[in-house]
Formats: C-alpha cells, structure tokens, sequence
C-alpha cells in the first residue's frame, strides 16, 4: 500500500469512528495539557507574587510567623496578628536607617480590607489616582479600582466600615468615610482594597472619637464638674458622631499616646546596604519584632509550593502513563476486532507490513492531533490565565 | 492459462494436504469448483492467488510463477492478475459502497490509470444493479447487494482472473442465480477466466466446466 493509500484508509477509520477518535483525541490532550497547564499557572502565580514580594524590602512586625506578617503586610490578609505599637514605626521614621510606612489592616468594609497607612504608601507602590484626589484629613477613603469597579463606588460616595461584634457594646462601631479618590487598578491586592489615614483605623477601632464639646453640652447631659481640674463627666446620651465631616472635624481626638496605638505592619525601605545591616541588628536586638524579607519568605514558601506541584506532577505523570496504556489497549483491542479487515485487505494486495502502518499512523495521528489540541489550548489557555490570575491575586 | 502439476501443500502441523497432480484452465474458461468441505477448495484459490507457497509442485498463472516471486512481486502480480470474491461479502464497515469498490486503486500504485476509475465503477454498479447504493455504507445494504458490490471490486480493475470463494453461499436461490450471471456476463465481457467455488448443484451446468476436487485429488487426498 502506498502512503496515499494510508492516509486515505486510516483517515476514513477515524472518522467513520468518530466517538472513539474523540474519546482517544480527548483523553491524550489531557495527558499533555495538565502537566503543562498546571506548570504554566504556577509560573505566572510565582512570578506575580514574587513580583510584589520583590517590590517590598522588608516588613517590620511583632514576632510571630514571618509568612503570616507578609501576607498582612503584601495582601492584606490573615488581621489576626499580632500588633506592634505605633512608635516602633515612628522610631525608624526619625532615625536615619530607613524609611517606614505603616500599616494598618484590621478591619474591612463588606469584603474589602481597610487599610490604614501613609501618603508614602501610594508613592511607594506607585499607585495612581484614577479618579478625585489623594487622602488629605480623617475620614477619607481612597477605593482600589475593582472595589469601586464591583460596587459602583464614584468620588463623593461613602463606605462604612463593619462593626466586628455585634453584641460588644465596647467593640468596633461602624464609621462613615467619604471616598475621595479612586485608584487606577494595579492588577495587585490594592485594587481590592480601601485606602485610609492609619488615625482613621484608630478612629473605627474605637481609639479615637468625636462627640460635642463637654463644655458646651446641654446641663442635663452632664454628670459632674470638676472646677478645680477642669474635668467634665457627661452621661451617655452624648451622641459619639459616626462619620468625620468638615464640621465636626475639630471633635475627634484620641486618648492616651498615639505611639500606643496599634499597626498590623511598616514597610521598610532602607537608605543603604550599610544602613540596612544596622537596622537589622537594631530589630534584632528588640525580641519583640521581627524584620523580614518578603522575597525569602516567598522563596521558602514556593519551594513548599513547588514540592507540592512535584507531587501534583508525578500523580499526573502516573495518570498518563495509564491513560496511554489504556490507549495503546484500545488499539490492540480494535485490531482484535479489525481481523476480518485485515484478512480482506491483504486479500485485496496489502501486505502485513502496510496493515501495521496502518496501525501506527492511526495511532500517531491521534497522538499528532491531540498534541496540536493541547498545544492550541495552552496558548488560548496563556492568553486567559494572566487575567485571572491577576484577578485572584487582586482579591 | 492456468497449469497445476504435482502441485503439493501442507499446514504445518495439521494432517490436512492437498495434492494435485494436473489441472488446467484455459484462458477465459469458466470453471467451477465443487467438493466436500474442508477438502482444500479455498486453499487451492490461495495457492493460486500466491496467499500460500506451494511446498512442490509447479504452478503457473498465465506464464508467470507466483511462487517464484518476491513477496512484493508476488503482491503486485495478484493485484494486477486476479480479482477475489469472498463468500462473506467482506465490505469495509468504515467506508461506502462507491468507496469499497475503488478500494483496490486507493490501497496501491500498482494498478495503472486511475484516471477513469469513477466512471468504471459507476458503470459496474449500474450493472449490478447498486447504483443507489453507491454512496451508502455497507450495513445500510442487504446481503445480495452487499455481494454484488463485492464483486464489483473484484472486477474493478479488469482482472484475467477471477476467483469466487463460493460468493452465494448466504444468498436466497434467487440472489444467487443473479449473481452468476453477473459474474459470468463479466468473466464473458472482459474475457476473464472465472474460476468459482461452489455448492450449488443447480448452479455448475452454466459453467464450461466443473472440476470436482476431491476427484481430482484423487486417493492422494485426505
């Protein structure tokens, strides 16, 4: 038989079968696209997070789990950590080793985290305003793009924060926050998250309050004067305002030392190699913080990450092999059942050498045909999965 | 012509062998073959055919020795010289009657100008009575059509000789009287020689000739 001939009997086998060159043709891409799929995803994922990683020196928090301080300090998860006082921070920022910018993400509005931080911040991660303007008193909010984008939010709305416990009456209270501005997206965790003055979160978490002057308050709502100290208590039908205006402004104030209060992180951004070896023993020497670098926390984490993905690789590797074993027994089976074709073939001028080629021709156009499948979808499948990737890791 | 001498062939391992002392077939004789089954009909058409090699004996297929051929050689003299019948249709499921009959041309160079193939099988099947079968698979097609176009591939391509491994032996008397005509107004046509398995006794006298093989065989048989 010649190699027209092949191609014409094995062509016309294939589909005539048609069910079965499918279920061959389905089952091999899939042998070939999962491993390479699965390798492709995790490149992009580890690119884009070490990309932010590697944005980011160091992160100054409370001694704890470092990995857990770098997801609250890149994406604004995991609130739960432990706290480190405000003039920690303040102390790096007046020394002359570095650069800090604080951060405060604790609370949230819906799904959204709030983040209290610095005007540096936005100048850091180079976000830009989209829209409105740059945070400028307490009380405003500057919105990512997609939290703006998913609920509508223009300049001049308000978000208000949500209240942690519902029956805690000494608990976090709802605060009104205008939004001022809106950032163009980033593809990053900003995009998804609700920029406020660190103060602000102080405010929510109840450190600060605003409420009318004691001294100019309707007599009945007064306890006692002191005329000697000059304190005034009044009783609770004082009505703690719930939203920061230009009016009443002037009303809030914090009790106790602001270098108490609590930041969940500080980005830390050393002037030099020398500067950033003496901050490192000064952190060092203080047991109760840690500085850490993004990058060899996301090092550590994706050796754990690719060990996995070996894992995940060899079982596929394994489901492989016995997807193809499955295959070459259906080709033997089908010959099997291709007997009397064969007899008839070799009765018509085919010799046994040509009836194998056959064979082989069917089954490497199966494995031709689902490479080219394979291949053809992992590039439709790279076009994609940047998006959603940047669209997961924004979240 | 078709000569056989001291022709001798055995399975290995099998009691069975077939002995032949002379046998001749002249050009565009139609001959029909009768004998017991089992008793080496369809082995003397494999023989003849080059399928199986002879262990003695000569046999010599219009001046040519098939089994003094290379294999590939023996391959192209039998897709150039002979047309096959199977009794059992033997049609590939996967394509169409129109594609089955083209078959031989399809599968190999050897048979020259392809040029009119089309043609050649529309006219065959108009003569077999198909031609509304042609672009229908083979399980659409009832036993006598099927057989039919069975032997239109045999007859694709002009062969000197055709051999009809007992072609109606599934059919009803009345399919089957159709189909020896065709085969015999064909063999007559082309002037093919057809030499066809039988066991039909109403069948043999429309044949020149019947060759009983055990006869001929003689004691040497079984």
């Amino acid at each position: 038989m010649n190699f027209r001939g092949l191609l014409y009997l094995g062509s016309r086998y294939l589909t005539r079968h048609k069910a079965r060159t499918l279920i061959l043709v389905s089952a091999f891409t899939l042998v070939w696209l999962l491993p390479a799929l699965i390798a492709m995803v995790v490149g992009q994922v580890e690119t884009r997070i070490r990309a932010r990683a590697g944005e980011t020196p160091f992160l100054l928090g409370k001694n704890g789990s470092a990995l857990e301080l770098v997801f609250n300090g890149l994406y604004f998860t995991k609130p739960e950590i432990q706290v480190l006082a405000f003039r920690d921070v303040q102390a790096i920022q007046e020394g002359e080793l570095a650069s800090a910018i604080p951060l405060y993400s604790r609370f949230s509005a819906g799904k959204n985290r709030i983040v209290g931080t610095s005007i540096d911040y936005f100048l850091f991660r180079e976000l830009e305003i989209a829209s409105g303007r740059q945070l400028l008193r307490l009380g405003e909010c500057v919105v990512g793009a997609k939290v703006a984008e998913e609920n509508g939010i223009v300049v001049g709305d308000a978000v208000i924060s949500s209240p942690e416990t519902l029956f805690d009456l000494g608990g976090v209270y709802p605060l009104k926050m205008k939004v001022v501005g809106i950032l163009g997206s980033s593809g990053t965790p900003d995009d998804s998250a609700i920029f406020v003055d660190v103060k602000t979160c102080w405010i929510i978490e109840g450190l600060g309050h605003g409420h009318d002057e004691a001294d100019k308050l309707d007599p009945d709502k007064l306890l006692t004067t002191d005329a000697t100290s000059g304190v005034i208590r009044v009783n609770a039908s004082v009505e703690e305002f719930n939203e920061i205006t230009e009016a009443n402004v002037a009303n809030f104030h914090f009790h106790g030392d602001t270098g108490d209060h609590p930041v969940t992180a500080a980005i830390l951004i050393p002037h030099g190699t020398k500067e950033q070896a003496l901050l490192k023993g000064a952190i060092a020497a203080d047991k109760s913080l840690q500085m850490v670098s993004p990058t060899a926390e996301m090092d550590e984490l994706f050796a754990t990450v690719f060990s996995v993905q070996r894992v995940v690789l060899w079982i596929l590797f394994a489901v492989g092999i016995a997807t193809i074993l499955i295959g070459i027994l259906v080709f033997l089976l089908s010959n099997r059942l291709r007997k009397d074709e064969f007899r008839q073939l070799r009765m018509l001028g085919a010799d046994l050498s040509t009836m194998r080629a056959l064979v082989v021709y069917e089954a490497v156009f199966v494995i031709l045909v689902s490479l080219l499948l394979s291949g053809a979808l992992l590039y439709l499948c790279s076009l994609v999965t940047p998006g959603i990737v940047r669209a997961v890791l924004a979240s | 012509m078709i000569t056989c001498r001291h022709l001798k062939f055995a399975y290995p391992g099998e009691r069975f062998a077939l002995e032949i002392d002379a046998l001749d077939i002249k050009k565009g004789e139609k001959v029909a073959l009768v004998g017991a089954s089992g008793c080496g009909k369809t082995t003397l058409f494999n023989l003849i055919s080059g399928i199986l090699i002879p262990e003695s004996g000569d046999l010599d297929i219009f001046g040519a020795t098939p089994s003094a051929l290379p294999v590939s050689e023996r391959q192209q003299f039998r897709i150039r010289t002979i047309g096959m019948v199977p009794q059992n249709f033997e049609l590939l499921d996967y394509l169409t009657i129109r594609e089955n009959i083209e078959l031989p041309f399809q599968i190999t160079s050897v048979l020259p100008d392809h040029s009119g193939i089309a043609a050649r099988c529309e006219e065959l099947a108009d003569r077999s009575g198909i031609t509304a079968q042609l672009n229908k698979f083979p399980h659409e097609l009832s036993q006598g059509e099927r057989q039919r176009a069975a032997i239109c591939r045999a007859l694709i391509a002009s062969p000197a000789l055709i051999l009809a491994d007992e072609p109606t032996g599934n059919l009803d008397p009345g399919n089957q009287e159709k189909l020896v005509s065709l085969l015999l107004e064909e063999a007559d046509r082309l002037g093919s020689t057809l030499f066809m398995i039988t066991h039909e006794p109403e069948l043999v006298p429309r044949f020149d000739r019947c060759i009983d093989l055990l006869k001929l065989r003689g004691e040497a048989g079984v």
